[in-house]
C-alpha cells in the first residue's frame, strides 16, 4: 500500500465570504483544512492578493514602490484602474491616508466623494482602510458607507471602540466589516461576538488580527493566525472561522530596511529588489499562516506571491 | 516520545532503596516523567533500561550538530508542529551551491563576498552557514581540490554532493576538519556511503523518491549504527516539497515514527530558474520545517529577508524579544536635542527608532528595561510608571549629555507625566504621540 501522510481530523471550516456586489465580487474562504494542505482537504477559493492604492500621493514611499505607478500616483481612480487593468488586481484596497488628523486631515465629505469615484472607476470590490485613529475613522467610514450604499465594500479597521457606529452603518448600507484587533486570539473572538450581537452576520465579516512587518512582529501575527486557524478548524470555534485579511504592503514598505540606501549598508544590496523580496517573503509567511486576502504593493512581489499560490495549488 | 511515570517505573529496580532521594521507585519515576529528576540519580538502573529510557525521551526529530568551527550549527530537536505550541529549536542552515564546474578565480571572489553577508539584529549575528559542493563530472581530484579550497578560504560549513563513493571519500579527506555533511546515500550506494559516514563520523544525507524509500534507507543505516541522518525526499515541485515537509514532521511528531524522525535538506536551487523565486520557495521551507536549505547564489537582497524570517520564526513565542536598556543616539544628537523615552520590547524599539531615524531630527532615545513589555502593557503592569521611569532617567546619565530637562514620553503613558515630573527634578514632560507613525510630525514641531 502506498504511504499516506498522517491526517489531521478537522471539524470546522472557514466561512465563505463574498465581498463586493453585483458583477464586482470576490469570494474567499470555504477552506476546510490548514492552508494549502490539499492532501487532506479543500480550498475552493485560493487566497487573493489585493492591491493597495493611497487616496493621496504617497509622501513616504521609496522610489522602487512609486516607479510602477508614477503615471497615476496623484490620481487615485486612475491608479486603481491601472492596478486592475495592468496588474490584474481582483480587489482594490484604498488606504485613506489623506484623512489622517495629524496629516492632511482631509474633511469627511471630500474623502467620501473621492471614495465613490474610486469605487465607480473599477470593476472589482473595494476595501477602505482608515488610519486607525478611531474618531476620524468612524466618521469617514460611516460616510463612505452611506455614499456607496449597497456596494458591499469592506470597511477597515473596525476596532472595538468604533464597532457599534461603523457596524451599524455597515448593516444599514449593506457593507462588510473588517474586525480589527491587536495581536490576541481572544480579542479577535470577542470583537466578532460583539459585532454578531450588533447584528452583523458572519457573511459580512473579515478579520484583521494585526499584520507585522518582516522583522517587526511578523512572528506574533503569524502565530496568532495559526492559532485562529487551529481553533476554527479543529476546535469548532465558529467565531474563529472568519477569513483573515492582512495589510502587508503597508507594513513591509515602511520598515527602515525597505528603503535603506545601498551606500549605507552595501551587504543588503539594492533597496528596490530587497524590499520586493521582503514583501514576497512576508507574503509567503502570511499565506502559510492562513491569510485569505493579502494586501500588497509592488507588482513584482505580487507576481512572486501569485506564482507561489499557483505552485502550492498545482495538481500533484 | 516521552514515557509516562508508570512506563518508566517498569524499567526501575523496584527496590525502593531511596538512594535517589525519592521515597520509592514509583515516586522517582513520576519525577523523571515530569522532568524534575535525572536518571543518573539512581545508581542501580540497568544499562539496558538506560538505553530504553534515553531512546524514549529523545526528541522525535533527531537533533544534530552540523559542521565544525565558527559557523557550525544545530538542527532538528523539534517537538511540535506549530511554533505557538513550543519554540522551534533548530533554525535551518542556509547554504549556497558551487560545482566543480565553477571557475576558481570567481569562486575565490565569491567566497569573500559571501563572508560579508552578516547582519546584526537585536544582539544576533544573522548569516548563512553553508557551502554545498557539487561533483559535476566524477573527477575526484577536482572535487577534493574544491572542498579544500572552500574549507581553507572560508569558515563555511560544507555539504559534499556526490553519489560516487570514491569521489566523496576524496572530498571528505580534503575537508574532514570542517565535518562536512555527506550528500547523498541512495539505494544504489547505501552500503558504501553508510560505511564511509560511519568510519568518518559524519552526518549522512539520504535521497529517495518517496517516504517508503526513505524509511528503507534510514532503517538500514540506523541498523549499521548511524545516528545523524538527513532526509531528501527528492521532490522538486513546490506543492510536493511542501507536502513532504508536512508529512515528515507529522510522521515524527504524531506517529512517533523514528524512521522519518530526521531533519530534511531542501534545494530551492533546483526548484526555480531565478533567485527571486528560489527566495520565496526558501521562505516556505523556513516556515515549514526544513533543516538545510540550499540556494543557487547568495545576494544581500535575498539573504536579508530570509535570515530575518528565520530569526522571527525561530524565536521563543512566549518570550518577547528585547533590546538593551540604555541611551541610543539617532541622527547624531547634541546637547539641545529632544529626549524620547520608551520600553525595551524589541518591536517598540524598532518601530520608534525607525520613525525617529526617518524624521531626520537628531534625537536621544532612552530605552528602559520593562522585561520586553510594550508601552501599554508595561504601564498596565506597573513597570512603566512615573517613579520607575524617573529613577531610570536619573540614573541613565542622559543629563550629562543634554542641557535641557524636557522628556518626551509615549502617548499611551500620558498619565505618568505628573509622577515623572516629580521624580526628575526640574523636568518638563511632554506627551508624545500614541502612534509611532506620528513621531516625525511631533519631532519636527518640537524642533521648530
Ligand atoms: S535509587 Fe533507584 S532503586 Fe533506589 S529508590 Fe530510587 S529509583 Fe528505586
Amino acid at each position: 500500500m502506498a504511504f499516506e501522510i498522517p491526517k489531521i481530523h478537522y471539524t470546522g471550516k472557514i466561512k465563505e465570504i463574498t465581498i463586493g456586489a453585483g458583477d464586482k465580487t470576490a469570494t474567499v474562504g470555504g477552506r476546510d483544512c490548514y492552508p494549502f494542505h490539499l492532501f487532506e482537504g479543500n480550498m475552493p477559493h485560493e487566497p487573493i492578493i489585493a492591491m493597495e492604492i493611497w487616496d493621496m500621493e504617497p509622501d513616504t514611499w521609496p522610489e522602487a514602490a512609486i516607479e510602477p505607478f508614477k503615471d497615476v500616483i496623484s490620481d487615485p481612480p486612475a491608479w486603481a484602474k491601472k492596478c486592475v487593468e495592468e496588474y490584474g488586481a481582483r480587489i482594490i484596497v484604498v488606504q485613506l491616508k489623506s484623512t489622517d488628523p495629524n496629516g492632511e486631515d482631509r474633511p469627511v465629505d471630500e474623502a467620501a466623494d473621492l471614495a465613490k469615484k474610486i469605487v465607480d472607476a473599477v470593476p472589482v470590490p473595494v476595501v477602505f482602510w482608515g488610519t486607525a485613529i478611531n474618531e476620524k475613522d468612524e466618521q469617514v467610514l460611516k460616510k463612505i458607507a452611506e455614499v456607496c450604499e449597497g456596494e458591499n465594500l469592506s470597511l477597515s479597521p473596525v476596532e472595538e471602540a468604533i464597532h457599534k457606529g461603523v457596524g451599524a452603518s455597515a448593516l444599514g448600507y449593506k457593507h462588510t466589516v473588517v474586525a480589527s484587533t491587536p495581536i490576541d486570539i481572544n480579542l479577535v473572538k470577542q470583537l466578532n461576538i460583539l459585532l454578531g450581537n450588533l447584528g452583523v452576520q458572519d457573511e459580512h465579516l473579515l478579520v484583521d488580527s494585526t499584520t507585522g512587518g518582516l522583522g517587526y512582529g511578523i512572528e506574533y501575527a503569524y502565530s496568532v493566525m495559526e492559532r485562529i486557524t487551529q481553533a476554527g478548524l479543529t476546535q469548532e470555534d465558529d467565531k474563529l472561522q472568519i477569513p483573515i485579511i492582512n495589510n502587508l504592503g503597508n507594513e513591509i514598505w515602511k520598515c527602515k530596511e525597505a528603503s535603506l540606501p545601498k551606500e549605507e549598508m552595501p551587504t543588503m544590496g539594492e533597496p528596490g529588489r530587497r524590499a520586493i523580496l521582503m514583501e514576497a517573503v512576508g507574503a509567503v509567511c502570511y499565506l502559510l499562516a492562513g491569510s485569505d486576502i493579502l494586501i500588497m504593493r509592488h507588482p513584482e512581489s505580487i507576481k512572486l506571491a501569485r506564482e507561489m499560490i499557483n505552485d502550492l495549488m498545482a495538481e500533484n | 516520545m516521552a514515557l509516562t511515570g508508570i512506563q518508566i517505573f517498569k524499567l526501575l529496580p523496584k527496590t525502593n532503596c531511596k538512594e535517589c532521594g525519592h521515597p520509592t521507585c514509583l515516586a522517582f519515576a513520576m519525577a523523571l516523567a515530569s522532568g524534575k529528576a535525572e536518571l543518573a540519580s539512581c545508581p542501580y538502573v540497568s544499562d539496558e533500561a538506560k538505553d530504553q529510557l534515553a531512546e524514549a525521551s529523545a526528541p522525535p526529530v533527531r537533533p544534530m550538530q552540523i559542521g565544525a568551527g565558527d559557523r557550525s550549527f544545530k538542527i532538528g530537536g523539534e517537538t511540535v508542529l506549530f511554533r505557538h505550541e513550543k519554540t522551534f529549536l533548530g533554525p535551518p542552515g542556509i547554504g549556497v551551491l558551487v560545482s566543480t564546474d565553477t571557475d576558481e578565480g570567481t569562486l575565490a571572489e565569491k567566497l569573500k563576498v559571501w563572508d560579508t553577508f552578516q547582519f546584526e539584529r537585536v544582539g544576533f549575528n544573522l548569516r548563512p552557514e553553508l557551502v554545498a559542493i557539487k561533483d559535476a563530472n566524477g573527477d575526484s581530484g577536482k572535487f577534493a581540490a574544491l572542498a579544500k579550497k572552500v574549507a581553507d578560504e572560508s569558515n563555511f560549513c560544507l555539504v559534499l554532493m556526490s553519489e560516487d563513493v570514491g569521489v566523496m571519500k576524496a572530498g571528505i579527506d580534503a575537508s574532514i576538519d570542517r565535518k562536512p555533511v555527506i550528500y547523498a546515500a541512495t539505494k544504489d550506494n547505501v552500503d558504501d556511503m553508510g560505511a564511509l559516514a560511519k568510519e568518518k563520523g559524519l552526518p549522512l544525507a539520504i535521497k529517495a523518491d518517496d517516504m517508503d524509500g526513505l524509511m528503507e534507507l534510514t532503517g538500514k543505516l540506523t541498523g549499521m549504527g548511524l545516528k545523524d541522518l538527513i532526509l531528501d525526499s527528492n521532490s522538486r515541485t513546490v506543492r510536493r516539497a511542501f507536502e513532504d515537509q508536512i508529512c515528515l514532521r507529522r510522521e515524527a511528531i504524531m506517529k512517533k515514527n523514528r524512521a522519518l524522525g530526521f531533519p530534511a535538506i531542501t534545494f530551492p536551487c533546483e526548484m526555480a530558474d531565478n533567485l527571486d523565486k528560489e527566495t520565496v520557495i526558501a521562505s516556505m521551507f523556513i516556515a515549514k520545517y526544513a533543516g538545510i536549505i540550499i540556494l543557487s547564489d547568495f545576494i544581500g537582497e535575498s539573504l536579508f529577508p530570509l535570515l530575518v524570517e528565520r530569526l522571527n520564526i525561530y524565536t521563543d513565542p512566549q518570550r518577547p524579544m528585547t533590546v538593551e536598556q540604555g541611551i541610543y543616539e539617532i541622527n547624531g544628537p547634541d546637547e539641545n536635542s529632544p529626549v524620547c523615552i520608551t520600553t525595551n520590547f524589541a518591536l517598540t524599539y524598532f518601530i520608534v527608532s525607525a520613525e525617529i531615524d526617518a524624521s531626520r531630527v537628531p534625537s536621544w532615545l532612552l530605552i528602559m528595561d520593562t522585561e520586553g513589555l510594550s508601552v501599554m502593557t508595561a504601564w498596565a503592569a506597573g513597570k512603566f510608571v512615573g517613579d520607575a521611569v524617573g529613577i531610570f532617567v536619573n540614573k541613565s546619565g542622559i543629563f550629562d549629555k543634554v542641557k535641557h530637562k524636557k522628556l518626551i514620553i509615549p502617548g499611551y503613558a500620558a498619565s505618568i507625566s505628573g509622577d515623572l515630573e516629580e521624580e526628575v527634578k526640574d523636568s518638563e514632560v511632554l506627551i508624545g504621540p500614541r502612534d509611532a507613525a506620528q513621531i516625525t510630525k511631533f519631532l519636527k514641531e518640537f524642533g521648530g
